[in-house]
């Protein structure tokens, strides 16, 4: 199911040039603020889990699932340059698991390793926040992508369609209505880290088990969908 | 062009064929006309007038939620007896709902100037008549009268409702001003820095990333900042933590000069003194984006 090549090409396209710019910032300015709060405030469970919760899960994996997810794909439906693509002979639901695997490659080394040394900055593993939450950022990694590659084949306008759902939908009905949470890839992989994280200093509003049934359901269901509707993609003209 | 062609043809005999071209010699509409038009057809594209339907569904929805979410605000302070005054102040409404306006200048700033980018329009429009110059004022002023527009229309709203209610009426005049000027602020910084980040990328879904990174990230990490920084009792450091990140950089001008309730932890606003710091960001971030702009279309696809 994977393909090397296609893989190559997708790495190129996240990776290339200027566009790996902001997949840079975002980590590094989690690592500066970890260490800005390290010297500011000292080792502290309640804080670390404060920053990796508030900032780094809740900000930084989706809008990193966002770029790279619709960046997987997006760009070459958008200037039509998939058409060569789709012409070889390789199945569509393998080019659609390939460029997954590829995002959520890039989504996981440029949001779950920064997470974890953030962590460790942090309070050095105190309670096991940093490699909770480390758990937390890769689940989520996979279903952001998953998703995200899905609105990408979806609609022109992936990328606004992602950030509403990540910021309107996650961070301000979420904070707002409390049942927004169950349906949110954020709270689902908080519910991992809970289970890891020791002292209550992480909670999520969903139960495991329901969590990961909907985590692997969403997953699958935006992966087979989304190679659904690549093979019946119409290339239409810019608006 | 046209005149040298025109001079040309009074030696007639010199001509092998005349195919009868005409030179123009209608009136020319000139430079302030195309910089006019390239305004007026910018702020309508960035609502998606003029443009398909499609790309009228997002701005609008944007706009109708700021003004729904006023609505529902007036309804209720009238609906409640004994109200004197609105349940928010005029310069609350858009720290509120920032990530509305966030969205919008995200969708819009790359439509209006990463497609011409693209696709390589950008030559076209120096065929006409007009200067980088012209081109970057037009699409900054469009850009600061659509911010402006999606951001006033619901402060009108508030203070048409809250004259209706028999509210005082020189309080609220006055809280309004101070509300409108805050929204122009707002829209003028908002609109440079959006209209920055979308030109230096002629991919439309990166540039609406990259905004959005600058605009939302920054406030994530400013508010994180500052919530921990209060809570660990340096409350001095809260207000200067507000310089690193757009939306705080509003709040605390309103905080200092305009009468408004600061949105950082504690109500811990800068005072007169912080907030001329925070005025010069302010103009120097302005400044900045237009320089940073003019720099940018100095030698661009040509």
């Amino acid at each position: 199911m994977y393909d090397p090549t296609v893989a190559r090409l997708t790495y190129r396209a996240l990776l290339g040039r200027r566009r790996a710019a902001i997949l840079f910032v975002l980590p590094a300015l989690l690592i500066v603020i970890a260490v800005a709060v390290r010297m500011f405030a000292g080792a502290d469970d309640q804080v670390a889990s404060d920053v990796l919760g508030g900032f780094a899960i809740a900000t930084m994996v989706p809008l990193i699932g966002v770029i790279a997810g619709t960046g997987a794909i997006g760009p070459e439906i958008d200037d039509g340059s998939i058409v060569y693509l789709l012409a070889k002979p390789v199945k569509r639901p393998r080019i659609i698991f390939t460029k997954l695997v590829v995002a959520i490659a890039v989504t996981m080394v440029f949001s779950a390793v920064p997470t974890l040394i953030a962590g460790l900055i942090l309070n050095g593993n105190g309670q096991q926040i940093a490699v909770a939450y480390t758990i937390a950022a890769l689940v989520a990694s996979i279903a952001y992508s998953a998703l995200f590659l899905l609105l990408g084949t979806v609609s022109r306008h992936a990328v606004v369609l992602g950030l509403v759902y990540a910021l309107v939908w996650e961070a301000l009905f979420g904070s707002l209505v409390p049942g927004a949470r169950t349906l949110s890839v954020q709270q689902w992989s908080l519910a991992l880290a809970e289970k890891v994280g020791g002292g209550g200093a992480i909670t999520s509003d969903v139960g495991l088990p329901v969590a990961t049934v909907l985590l692997v359901a969403v997953t699958v269901v935006a992966t087979w969908y989304a190679g659904q509707k690549l093979r019946t993609l119409k290339l239409a003209g810019e608006e | 062009m046209s005149t040298e062609t025109g001079a040309a043809t009074g030696s007639e005999t010199s001509r092998i064929h005349n195919i009868g071209y005409r030179a123009y010699d209608g009136p020319r509409l000139g430079r302030a006309y195309a910089r006019r038009s390239l305004y007026s057809q910018s702020l309508r594209g960035s609502f998606g007038l003029g443009r398909s339907t499609k790309s009228k569904v997002l701005p609008m929805l944007l706009l109708g939620v700021m003004c729904l979410v006023a609505a529902v605000i007036v309804a209720l302070a009238i609906a409640t007896p004994n109200t004197t005054q609105l349940p928010i102040k005029y310069t609350s409404f858009a720290i509120y709902l920032q990530a509305v306006i966030g969205l919008f200048i995200a969708a819009q700033a790359p439509q209006s100037v990463s497609r011409d980018l693209r696709f390589k329009s950008i030559p076209l429009y120096f065929s006409r008549p007009i200067e980088r110059g012209d081109y970057v004022l037009a699409k900054f002023a469009a850009m600061v009268s659509a911010l402006f527009v999606i951001t006033a229309a619901p402060l009108v709203i508030l203070y048409v409702g809250a004259l209706l209610g028999k509210f005082d009426f020189a309080d609220q005049t006055k809280w309004f001003a101070q509300g409108m000027v805050s929204v122009a602020l707002l829209s003028v910084l908002f609109a440079g820095l959006g209209l920055v980040m979308a030109a230096l990328t002629p991919r439309r879904g990166f540039g609406v990333a990259a905004v959005i990174a600058v605009l939302t990230i920054t406030y994530g990490a400013v508010s994180t900042i500052q919530g921990i920084a209060w809570t660990t009792g340096s409350t001095g450091a809260v207000p200067w933590l507000g310089l690193f990140s757009p939306i705080t950089l509003v709040d605390g001008v309103q905080t200092a000069f305009l009468g408004a309730d600061s949105a950082f932890p504690g109500g811990e606003g800068p005072g007169a003194g912080a907030g001329v710091v925070y005025l010069i960001v302010v103009l120097a971030l302005v400044a900045g984006s237009y320089a940073v702009l003019m720099r940018r279309y100095r030698r661009v696809g040509l």
